[in-house]
């Protein structure tokens, strides 16, 4: 089914409960992901763009609503069926890399396949080919501390490709990045967007980051306040980013 | 995933810290070796106690003479003159024993050639080398017939032949004057070494009983031995023995109820027991310490788990995010806690084996490697690995991932 969403959420609240206090970090989500797409998710910090990452990513239940992961109601998954979901569908780049310290950059990016059941004989063949995607096959031996920040990053998205996943999330992924490696890694990700139909969900503040994105989708307080192609979102200047 | 993958996945986690890994495993490389070289020393003095009991002699039953109270101040057991070498011969008599010396010792300046010497001189039975087990290095021991004629001959231990014949020379056939009675050399002893109280054992001259009393002590007409030794038929009638003995001499000495013995009948074997006894006391005691000494290894491990636990919640976190099941992560730091203890208890097994023999050199008893000891501290250093990284493990198991993601 071609038409499936990759992710649709309806009516998705996620309240936390500090205290006495309780803070809706969402606010009823209506929203839906069809593949290949390369959205960007922006709004100011504190907005809960993280907390809807989280819940896209599965690594934390909405409190009330409907998730649909391709199709499926992962609501009354069991934590070892999202965990083996996280593992085989979904692709995470986090903003500080999170590489395994003291590790090889193939070692790295075969994590997921050690966790998705991936025979032993095929991870490095596998882990190589995604570095080359990445255009860092050559930084296969280097343990992640000897990178710089840019290379670091792009097998960190190696790692989150490697499974061949339906989604690639990533949290501010050039949020420690300088300029120049930002766009590079902006690049890269286009590219996968572009050559492997690659559907990405991408969080981030930075107007210059979100404007690679085909679809922008503003967040504030819990809420979406606007979505809409890229080239629409930043026509008009009302956008406070 | 498979146990194979995750014993890779921990088996790497510990690779990568190895200075980390390398203090967690010391509390049980401590603990193990401990664990093996105090029971490879309890099984070790337990040998040796018990070689030097049984070198003693062949179930052997000691008849020494009580104390004797005169004008109301006691002597001390032994010094009496109450035994008889008739007494040996009743003794001899009873069904269940198999062989019986009297003992009649005295110490003199003995002289042969050029040189002289101060030794033991000991008047015993021919059956006495059988008693106590001991051998001829050269020569004869001398026979029933030399002992009802207090013939003077004798028989040497070795460190008064090497003190009265220097030179090597052959002492056999050689004279010996005890207090200038003149004694004929018809053999020497093997060699025996120290005693359990550190005595020469080897410094001594054996003389029969008879010409000891005759012609040395001076009390063949009293007519009293010092001791005398006896060697019940098997180890089971030691008991039995030792009462009929009792028994015997009470009616032979006139003692009626109600009144002390005037002799002591002494079991080396209850003293063999009460030495191996205590030295399974302190092989308790020492497996205390050692099981002690484990239990402080495990929370070792714990602790530094439970720091590695903190130390990696970005990895978990990360580990988690990218699909590994709570499952998987417990297994994972649960496997890397038994290997670390695992390979802690291999290194210790290994240390504690060379400490045992190295202990076992010093203290001059046999190397024992106590086997059961060792699969028993090893086993013992997995199970406390599983026991106490199931708390760490459990912990890494049930962290939130975005809290552990975004761990600083």
């Amino acid at each position: 089914m071609p038409d499936t969403p990759v992710v649709r959420l309806v009516d998705v609240h996620k309240t936390y409960v500090m205290g006495d206090q309780s803070v809706a970090a969402l606010d009823g989500v209506d929203f839906s992901l069809d593949p290949g797409e390369f959205v960007a998710i922006m709004g100011p910090s504190g907005s809960g763009k993280s907390t809807l990452m989280h819940v896209i990513g599965l690594l934390t239940r909405p409190t009330s609503g409907q998730y649909f992961f391709e199709g499926q109601d992962v609501s009354s998954f069991s934590a070892d069926d999202l965990a083996d979901l996280r593992s085989r569908r979904l692709g995470f780049v986090f903003q500080s890399y999170n590489l395994l310290a003291r590790t090889t950059s193939l070692e790295n990016v075969e994590l997921p396949m050690v966790y998705a059941g991936v025979h032993a004989d095929q991870q490095h063949e596998r882990a190589m080919r995604a570095l080359e995607i990445v255009g860092v096959p050559e930084m296969a031996e280097h343990i992640s501390n000897q990178m710089s920040g840019g290379q670091q990053q792009r097998v960190a998205i190696a790692r989150a490709l490697v499974n061949d996943p339906s989604l690639i999330l990533a949290d501010e992924p050039t949020g420690a990045l300088d300029t120049k490696s930002s766009e590079e890694i902006m690049n890269v990700f286009t590219q996968l967007n572009a050559e492997r139909g690659m559907t990405i969900l991408l969080v981030t503040h930075e107007p210059s980051v979100g404007r690679k994105a085909k679809r922008i989708i503003t967040f504030r307080d819990g809420k979406i306040v606007g979505d809409g192609p890229t080239a629409e979102v930043f026509k008009h200047e009302t956008i406070a980013l | 995933m498979s146990i194979i993958a995750l014993v890779r996945v921990a088996w790497e986690a510990i690779v990568r810290n190895r200075v980390r890994s390398l203090l967690t495993m010391l509390g049980m490389i401590i603990g193990v070796s401990a664990v093996v070289i105090t029971i490879s020393i309890g099984v070790g003095a337990r040998e040796a106690v018990s070689a030097q009991i049984t070198g003693l002699g062949s179930n052997l039953l000691i008849v020494i003479p009580g104390s004797v109270t005169l004008n109301g101040v006691r002597t001390g057991t032994g010094a009496a003159s109450t035994l008889t070498p008739e007494d040996g011969l009743a003794i001899a008599k009873l069904p269940k024993v198999a062989a019986v010396s009297p003992g009649v010792g005295v110490s003199a300046q003995v002289v042969a050639g050029e040189n002289n010497w101060y030794t033991r001189i000991s008047g015993v039975a021919p059956t006495f080398t059988y008693i106590r087990e001991w051998h001829m290095a050269s020569g004869s021991f001398f026979t029933d017939a030399d002992d009802a004629a207090s013939a003077k001959v004798c028989v040497l231990g070795q460190t008064v032949v090497e003190n009265l014949f220097p030179g090597g020379e052959n002492p056999l056939g050689k004279t010996v004057l005890i207090r200038n009675v003149p004694f004929t050399v018809i053999g020497t002893l093997a060699r025996r070494g120290q005693s359990a109280s550190g005595q020469d054992q080897d410094d001594v001259i054996m003389i029969p009983y008879t010409a000891s009393m005759q012609r040395l002590t001076g009390t063949w007409f009293g007519g009293f031995v010092n001791v005398i030794a006896v060697s019940a038929a098997d180890q089971p009638s030691i008991p039995l023995v030792q009462n009929e003995i009792t028994e015997l001499l009470r009616q032979r000495h006139r003692i009626v109820a109600g009144m002390d013995d005037d002799f002591d009948v002494r079991n080396l074997q209850d003293i063999a027991n009460a030495a191996a006894a205590s030295a399974t006391t302190m092989e308790f005691l020492l497996a205390g310490v050692a099981v002690v000494s484990l239990l402080v290894g495990g929370i070792g491990i714990m602790n530094i788990m439970l720091v590695s636990v903190t130390e990696r919640t970005r990895e978990i976190g990360l580990r988690i995010a990218v699909g590994a099941r709570s499952a998987s992560i417990l297994l994972q730091f649960l496997i890397e806690a038994v290997v670390l203890s695992g390979v802690g208890g291999l290194i210790g097994v290994v240390l504690g084996i060379v400490g045992a023999g190295a202990v076992a050199i010093f203290g001059h008893w046999p190397m024992a490697v106590p086997v059961v000891g060792i699969l028993l501290a090893f086993s013992f250093a997995a199970l406390t690995g599983i026991f106490f990284g199931y708390y760490p493990a459990s912990k890494a198991a049930h962290l939130d991932p975005i809290e552990a993601l975004r761990f600083e």
